[in-house]
């Protein structure tokens, strides 16, 4: 049995212009230990894809369809009380810009803590020593262990935010761009740490993430969204290498090569698409060069152009 | 908390109340108008009564020795005789004092708690119709006259149902058998008044505390919370609300020092013998020894708040330097 598997995710915000369609017909699946790397410009649905899965939105957001499998239990049919109970255990997050995913005005250690009382029988002073045991994990010194997050540099923060994603050994993590914001030292430093605790624990993860050399350093899956769908989708080694949607293509032009001719990088023209009213046929049609007549049209289905690799093209079989 | 912290702050608000002396002292010398003749009041006095009267309350001397002098007895408690009353300034400015300060903290109570207590559910329940009822409850109670509401409370309560005492702070003419009975017959009286203070004041806290709130919800710190587990109630109460305390204190140490002065219209409606109307009163007689003890007694509570807002600020918010 997968550990996660996502069929058909809906995710629509009920706003004053109209129902925005955030996340729309997605389906992926997860392996117990595997990493997957969801990317794409900002508000094309990778974090509401990831807050779906917890159902984590905020108040106007809504699953509307589709199926959220943990283990094989249903997520999306579940009550809010029964969420609970799995929520940091089964799954937890680390969120972008470890400036506010903590807490300001409460100690670090309690932050930690109160995730341990909640979900474990355990004393306060059982409690203590474990979060001492996830500092020390996490390569914090434990003198630190009664600061406050201002009193931390960024990157400790994000550390002290994984030793608490880790606190109650989920099966999953969701990191929502967890190095945003970081030096490039401290995120190869975060993200080797995350990369060695996972393999350690055996814990999958999902990577949300615009760098696409952070994905394919980390992960064994990606899938590269846009407009709240899935563009193309498949092992990390074919996709790069062979990509087959045009968008896909486009957004690993806008990498530089250190090794290549200096030249600017080539940015896709054009913005996201409005997803309340959604351009018809292909979503990505408006900003495509290679867009034909029936991309204005129909909608593209999922083809598969090597095993385990699709991309929602028409022409996808041509580009490969 | 450390001392040096308490001591800087403490310096600080003695620096302000020094200027504010000093602002208050010259702002009397240059009002139009002549102290001498409205103690005198007798326009026919003659030149060498005035000359005697200006040299006994020392007018004949420097401003520069005059103010040295009021420093001086400032410093041992003598804030001067009042014009009007012909009393100590102290004297006349303490009972008044002491009732301001029971209206004030009763309505403040009150308007605290249930300012909170609504801007929590305002902000958990937005764009529900009970946000929408909080939200018009405290627009219109904020917008509403204090001397108006004082009167239709009054015709109201004491008029048609005879509940309260419209006048006052005790029954007058009557000798209490001990201090559980004055204690009773002073909350019958303070009852309307702080009521009628409280709910001009709670609109303007429940407004704040409910902005406050929804700034601090939309912070990736709640979904945090959220994602661990914690139950709504524990989401609100443990991280959301220490987070939104912080300016709801500021307003409560602004409105505190301006309610000391700013009750009169409370004060007046319902004959409560307070400061604002005894400032009102005295800035009608020129009562200038009275107005300047008035305004250095204001200043001082507007003081004292903020520095306790201060110290507040460093128990609740861990970033505050101190």
């Amino acid at each position: 049995m997968k550990l996660l598997e996502v069929r058909n995710l809906k995710t629509y915000f009920d706003t004053r212009e109209g129902v925005v369609r955030a996340v729309d017909d997605v389906s992926f699946s997860l392996e117990k230990g595997e990493a997957i790397g969801l990317v794409g410009e900002s508000g094309c649905g990778k974090t509401t894809t990831a807050l779906s899965v917890l159902q984590l939105l905020p108040k106007e957001g809504r699953i509307a369809g589709g199926e959220i499998l943990l283990n094989g239990e249903d997520f999306a049919a579940k009550s809010e009380e029964e969420l609970r109970k799995h929520r940091w255990r089964d799954v937890s997050i680390v969120f972008q810009g470890a400036m506010n995913a903590l807490n300001p005005v409460m100690k670090v250690s309690r932050q930690i803590a109160e995730a341990l009382l909640l979900h474990e029988e355990l004393t306060e002073e059982e409690a203590r020593r474990r979060v001492l045991a996830l500092f020390d994990l996490v390569e914090i010194s434990s003198s630190l262990v009664d600061c406050y997050p201002h009193e931390f540099s960024g990157g400790m923060r994000q550390r002290a935010m994984i030793a608490m994603a880790l606190a109650c050994g989920p099966k999953l993590i969701v990191g929502d761009e967890p190095t945003t914001a970081l030096d490039v030292m401290v995120q190869a430093q975060i993200l080797a740490l995350l990369g060695k605790l996972r393999r350690e624990f055996g814990m999958a993860m999902i990577l949300i993430t615009h760098d696409l050399s952070i994905v394919g350093a980390n992960c064994d899956q990606v899938a590269v969204m846009y407009g709240g769908k899935v563009a193309e989708i498949g092992p990390v080694g074919k996709v790069l290498r062979n990509p087959c949607h045009p968008y896909t293509q486009r957004l690993l032009k806008a990498f530089p090569d250190i090794r290549g001719e200096r030249e600017m990088v080539q940015s896709i023209p054009g913005f996201p698409p409005n997803l309340v009213t959604p351009p018809p046929g292909c979503r990505f049609s408006p900003r495509c060069d290679a867009a034909r007549e029936i991309c204005f049209s129909r909608e593209p289905a999922m083809r598969c152009v090597e095993p385990g690799h699709e991309a929602a093209c028409h022409f996808a079989e041509e580009r490969s | 908390m450390n001392s040096e912290y308490l001591l800087r702050k403490i310096f600080h608000s003695a620096i302000t109340l020094f200027i504010v002396l000093i602002i208050n002292y010259f702002l009397f010398r240059i009002m139009p108008g002549d102290p001498v003749s409205m103690i005198m009041r007798n326009p026919n006095a003659n030149p060498s009564m005035l000359a005697q009267v200006k040299s006994l309350y020392g007018f004949d001397k420097p401003q520069l020795v005059q103010f040295a002098v009021y420093l001086r007895e400032l410093v041992k408690g003598n804030f001067g005789m009042s014009f009007f009353y012909r009393q100590p300034v102290i004297d006349v400015i303490g009972s008044r004092l002491f009732a301001t300060l029971v209206l004030a903290f009763a309505a403040e109570i009150v308007a605290i708690f249930l300012g909170i207590l609504l801007g929590k559910i305002a902000a958990v329940r937005r764009g529900e119709p009970v946000d929408a009822a909080i939200l018009g409850f405290s627009l219109v109670t904020y917008a509403m006259p204090t001397f108006w509401l004082g009167i239709v409370f009054i015709a109201f309560f004491c008029v048609h149902l005879g509940l309260f005492p419209t006048v006052g702070m005790y029954t007058s003419g009557v000798t209490f058998a001990g201090f559980a009975d004055k204690a009773v017959d002073l909350a019958k009286h303070l009852f309307l008044p702080a009521v009628t203070l409280a709910v001009v004041i709670v609109g303007g806290y429940s407004m704040i505390m409910r902005s406050s709130l929804l700034d601090v919800l939309s912070e990736d710190y709640i979904t945090t919370a959220r994602a661990k587990g914690l139950s709504r109630r524990d989401v609100i109460n443990r991280h959301a609300v220490p987070n939104a305390r912080l300016p709801i204190i500021t307003i409560i140490a602004i409105n505190l020092g301006f309610m000391i002065a700013g009750a009169l219209q409370v004060e007046t409606v319902f004959s409560w013998p307070g400061i604002g109307r005894l400032m009102y009163e005295a800035l009608k007689a020129r009562d200038y020894p009275l107005l300047q003890g008035i305004f250095l007694i204001v200043s001082f509570c507007v003081i004292l708040a903020n520095f306790a807002a201060d110290i507040m600020y460093g128990y609740l918010d861990p970033r505050i330097r101190y």
